[in-house]
């Protein structure tokens, strides 16, 4: 049912370009209207879910592997789908004014609701195979998003860098998930939740966690994979709303959170989760102040809570957990609403440079507000939900079980750091002194607004309500494995040491905000060290794969047909070499029983063979296979293959009709290799021909199994109402292989009247030049 | 027999390799024509080779009186012999229509021609 | 390369062609319960036509055939491709075979032999396409 909207969805985008056709500018606001009705529909679940009955929507995929289409609805999928559909919704409506009048917007709309029906459906899968699919699906789309303006060099090397990160890391996805499934017996995310224990003391544990890590860590831009989230704003605005607010960089999370409890708890777990996360989020914020274009500003703060939400499902305490999907919730609102106003910055300024901008508030109010609140979550004050998040956080930080003292140092710098990062956002290009842009501002169409309005106001509305997200972030983390706990969220929690901790960071962060442009100067000597960070390490592994290529294309694929086929036999000769001699007791059948008049035939064939290899003349040569393939046919007759005998004869007979035709019309043989070469290939020639002789022998000394065509003679008379067993295999038993086969004849005699036609088509220049050869043919 | 058939097709693959090898694009024709039938005698005679004993069912009975000759492997070298033909078909007027274009028969001389 | 034959070619392609060509028809239909068959069937009568191309050229052959070969081949999928469906008719899978008595002769018709004549057709076309086409082009080089 759910998967059919989900699937419609996909059947949606690609009727984007014809709807646009049809509804103009109008489009991207309708088709907003399928995520609106999506979001309603979750809601309708809600009260169902958050009474703890997860809804299962069944659907068969591939039923004989285990494989199937299931989509659980827990508390988990659902916060996650109703962000995916709410923020899709806002993305939808902004991006039709965003890009207004841009030619590629349809494909634009293609590309985003394809993405946003693979979030979703990576989201509410419980089979691992669906959602690996899914994941994948979101790595093509988010390339194809991020290089949307692809006649931009920058953009195109993010889109590229984008993709081999992550697909990178999905490849080590894959192994993980097939393993896990092996060690877990199942391919149900909710069935392997239940099995943590079994799942931890498996031999397979560590590859598997190693693995499944590795692809969270590439897909959620955790350090040392985070530097292609912020080359990744090469994208359109929009799709940077989308993809770093609710969706893309949150699928590596959400697995997490989904393998939290098979894979979860364990020393190993806490240690990478807790101090990647740490790492991340301090890298996130510090890199952040470094920057003044406002989209990496935001970038880099995305980053930061990413690896905020690694460190806390790390951490994995009930404390941490409730922190987790209260964090979640927050910045996914929070860094909707202030991407898009960055959006509306540049699309109202012409510019995404903060220190080029000021004094906005004049002129966009409206603006102003929404991004001062958004800002405020993202800075965690109260009375915002953003500030319970971090107090959470804290509290959680503290109770940490491993390396509370590094966590919380990390913690609290990225705290502080985060509150500068949302001044500077919020404040600098709205306050302060009135600066020349290159367009004059006003405040941004309704339909620019509604998005971050609508976000900005649920920050503040949650953080001022948050009792109603109990019921919600309660069944989460009922599921994630922390208990069956009863949350209360809740604006206060009294003088205690997160609330110092936040107020010592707010005057750090201030302090901070004021003297920006002299600690950018300061950091500006840290740019040398910089640029050698993980990035540096991926241009070098680029590099050197590009010098990789060109290598062996010069040694391998060098344009000489032999020397491919030469590679290729002899990798086969030594592999099924191998496999003869270390592998297998190799036993040959040599018992002769040959009767005069077969040997006969069976010498004519060789020698035919061999001095069809041996003439100096076309027709000789010719001649010799004709005498091969006779006695082929003799053979065929001698054992009982009448049919063969025959179409073997017939063939003969028209390949010399063929060969008349044309080969006559080429250049004589001549020797055109030195015998050194000759020699290397009769080497090469005779190691392959060995090697089947060998293998026959083997094959005909090992165990005879039974014969599946005992059927087809037994069925022949009764069923298929012929006399000649093989004839009816071919027109009834196979007649599905006869009729391909037929097509692949059909095709050839194409493909050669093709080529003969498009010459003479194409003024018959060579026509025109006699051919030398048939002045100089026998 | 079996073990005599498989050094012929042992012979017969390193003819057609042989000549596969060579420059001469003529030669790599004949060489395709050689591995074909290797091929199919291949297919042939590792099922097994038996002596008049063609997979016919008598005329009046419903299945054929003991023991015949696999039908099976018989029907894939049918179709591959026809296909065969095909397919040397297309190569002889590929290498007929290459000739007309770069006016050589060596392949080391047509590796730069496609640029 | 290929012009018109000496006599004894011509007088023995004009007698042999039609003997051949009922030689052809005769394997295929008894292709079911004695050697022969479509791919046998198509290469007799592909051999045939070429003879009567040596011996009379390529615009004898054209009058006489009258279809084009690359025609041939499409009738011949087309053929295979209809003796697939009248088992849907009867709601069994594709291709299962229909058997049915034509009266009077008492000649069992079916499905597989419809697919056959198909066999047979692209056959047929598929190496006379290839043989026509290179007599064509053979007479563009030669003119």
């Amino acid at each position: 049912m759910m998967q059919l909207v989900v699937l419609s969805g996909f059947v949606l985008a690609a009727a984007a370009p014809f709807l646009f056709r049809w509804l103009g500018d109008r489009t991207a606001a309708i088709m907003a209207l399928f995520p609106a009705a999506l979001v309603l529909w979750l809601l309708a679940q809600w009260p169902t879910v958050v009474a703890g009955e997860p809804l299962w929507l069944e659907m068969a995929w591939v039923p004989g592997l285990g494989i199937s289409l299931d989509f659980l609805i827990d508390g988990l999928s659902l916060l996650f789908a109703l962000l995916i559909a709410g923020i899709g919704a806002f993305v939808l409506l902004y991006a039709g004014e965003y890009l207004r009048g841009h030619p590629d917007l349809p494909r634009f709309l293609v590309i985003i609701t394809a993405f946003m029906m693979s979030m979703l459906g990576l989201v509410l899968a419980d089979n691992l195979v669906a959602l690996f699919v899914f994941w994948e699906l979101t790595s093509i789309t988010s390339y194809l998003l991020i290089g949307f303006n692809h006649t931009d060099l920058p953009a195109r090397k993010a889109a590229l860098q984008g993709l081999l990160v992550t697909v990178a890391g999905g490849l080590a996805l894959m192994a993980g998930l097939v393993m896990l499934a092996i060690a877990g017996e199942s391919w149900s995310l909710a069935e392997l939740a239940t099995r943590g224990d079994s799942l931890r003391e498996h031999p397979l544990y560590t590859p598997m966690l190693l693995c499944v890590l590795l692809g969270a860590f590439t897909k959620s831009a955790q350090f040392p994979f985070h530097f292609w989230l912020p080359n990744a704003m090469a994208a359109p605005t929009p799709v940077s709303a989308y993809l770093h607010s609710a969706t893309m960089v949150k699928a590596g999370i959400y697995l997490l959170a989904r393998l939290q409890p098979g894979l979860g708890g364990t020393e190993l777990w806490i240690v990478i989760l807790s101090l990647v996360g740490a790492l991340t989020m301090f890298t996130g914020a510090f890199q952040a102040i470094r920057h003044i274009n406002v989209k990496k500003l935001l970038a880099y703060s995305t980053v930061m809570a990413l690896g905020t939400l690694t460190m806390l499902l790390g951490i994995g305490t009930e404390g941490a957990m409730v922190a987790f999907v209260t964090f979640l919730l927050a910045h996914s609102l929070y860094k909707g609403a202030l991407f898009m106003v960055a959006g509306i910055l540049d699309h109202e300024t012409g510019t995404k440079d903060v220190t080029a901008m000021g004094g906005l508030r004049r002129v966009m109010p409206l603006t102003a507000t929404v991004a001062l609140i958004a800002a405020f979550s993202l800075a965690g004050l109260p009375p915002l939900l953003g500030f319970i998040g971090k107090e959470l956080m804290f509290e959680s930080v503290l109770d940490a079980s491993h390396l509370t003292a590094l966590i919380l140092l990390l913690a609290f710098m990225a705290a502080f750091l985060t509150i500068a990062v949302a001044a500077i956002v919020a404040l600098r290009p709205f306050f302060g002194e009135p600066h020349q842009t290159l367009r004059v501002a006003h405040e941004p169409p309704l339909a620019m607004l509604a998005g971050p309005a609508v976000l900005a106001a649920l920050s503040l509305l949650l953080g001022l309500v948050p009792g109603s997200l109990d019921g919600l972030v309660g069944v989460t983390v009922a599921r994630l494995g922390a208990g069956e706990a009863s949350v209360h969220l809740a604006l206060w929690h009294g003088i205690n040491v997160p609330l110092l901790l936040s107020l010592a960071g707010l005057v750090l962060g201030w302090l901070v905000y004021r003297r920006w442009d002299r600690v950018r100067a300061r950091l500006a000597y840290l740019d040398p060290l910089m640029a050698r960070g993980p990035e540096a390490g991926y241009d070098a592994l680029m590099a050197a794969l590009v010098r990789l290529a060109e290598w062996q294309t010069r040694v391998l694929q060098n344009g000489y047909l032999r020397n491919y086929l030469a590679v290729t036999l002899l990798v086969l000769v030594a592999l099924v070499g191998h496999a003869f001699f270390f592998r297998h007791a190799a036993r040959f059948d040599v018992s002769i029983d040959v009767y005069l008049h077969e040997a006969v035939a069976v010498g004519l064939m060789i020698a035919g063979a061999v001095a069809a290899c041996l003439m100096k003349s076309r027709l000789a040569a010719v001649a010799a296979v004709g005498v091969m393939g006779f006695s082929i046919a003799l053979t065929f007759v001698l054992f009982s293959a009448p049919d063969l005998a025959i179409t073997q004869l017939l063939v003969e007979t028209l390949t010399v009709i063929l060969l008349v035709l044309v080969l006559f019309r080429l250049p004589r043989f001549a020797n055109l290799s030195a015998p050194g070469e000759r020699l290397r290939d009769l080497i090469v020639a005779s190691a392959f021909g060995l090697m089947v002789t060998l293998l026959m022998l083997a094959v005909l000394a090992g165990e005879r199994l039974p014969r599946i065509s005992d059927y087809m003679v037994d069925n022949s008379q009764p069923q298929g109402h012929g006399h000649n067993i093989v004839n009816v295999i071919l027109v009834d038993f196979r007649a599905l292989d006869t009729l391909g086969e037929i097509f692949v004849l059909a095709l050839a005699a194409v493909g050669v009247y093709a080529m003969l036609r498009f010459h003479a088509a194409e003024g018959s220049r060579p026509a025109t030049k006699r051919p030398r050869a048939s002045d100089d043919g026998e | 027999m079996e073990p005599l058939m498989a050094i012929a097709i042992g012979v017969l693959f390193a003819c057609a390799i042989y000549m596969m090898l060579r420059r001469s694009i003529v030669k790599l024709v004949i060489g395709l024509m050689l591995l074909s039938n290797a091929a199919n005698l291949l297919i042939f005679s590792t099922a097994g080779m038996v002596r008049g004993k063609p997979p016919l069912v008598p005329e009046g009975l419903a299945a054929p009186l003991g023991e015949v000759a696999d039908p099976l492997p018989q029907a894939l070298v049918l179709t591959a012999i026809v296909i065969a033909f095909g397919v040397l078909s297309f190569a002889v007027v590929l290498l007929r229509r290459a000739w007309e274009i770069v006016r050589t028969d060596d392949l080391d001389k047509m590796k730069d021609t496609d640029t | 390369m290929v012009r018109s034959g000496t006599l004894i070619l011509n007088v023995a392609a004009r007698f042999l062609l039609p003997l051949q060509l009922l030689f052809s028809v005769f394997l295929l239909l008894r292709g079911h319960d004695e050697p022969g068959g479509g791919f046998i069937a198509g290469l007799v009568a592909a051999g045939a036509f070429a003879l009567y191309l040596f011996a009379f050229g390529l615009r004898a052959l054209r009058a006489m055939i009258r279809v084009s070969p690359r025609d041939l081949v499409g009738f011949g999928l087309l053929f295979a491709l209809l003796s697939t469906l009248p088992a849907w008719w009867q709601g069994e899978p594709f291709f299962t075979s229909q058997w049915w008595t034509v009266p009077i002769i008492d000649y069992k018709a079916s499905t597989p032999l419809i697919f056959d004549i198909g066999v047979y057709l692209v056959v047929l076309g598929s190496v006379l396409t290839a043989i026509t086409a290179l007599t064509e082009t053979d007479r563009e080089h030669d003119a």
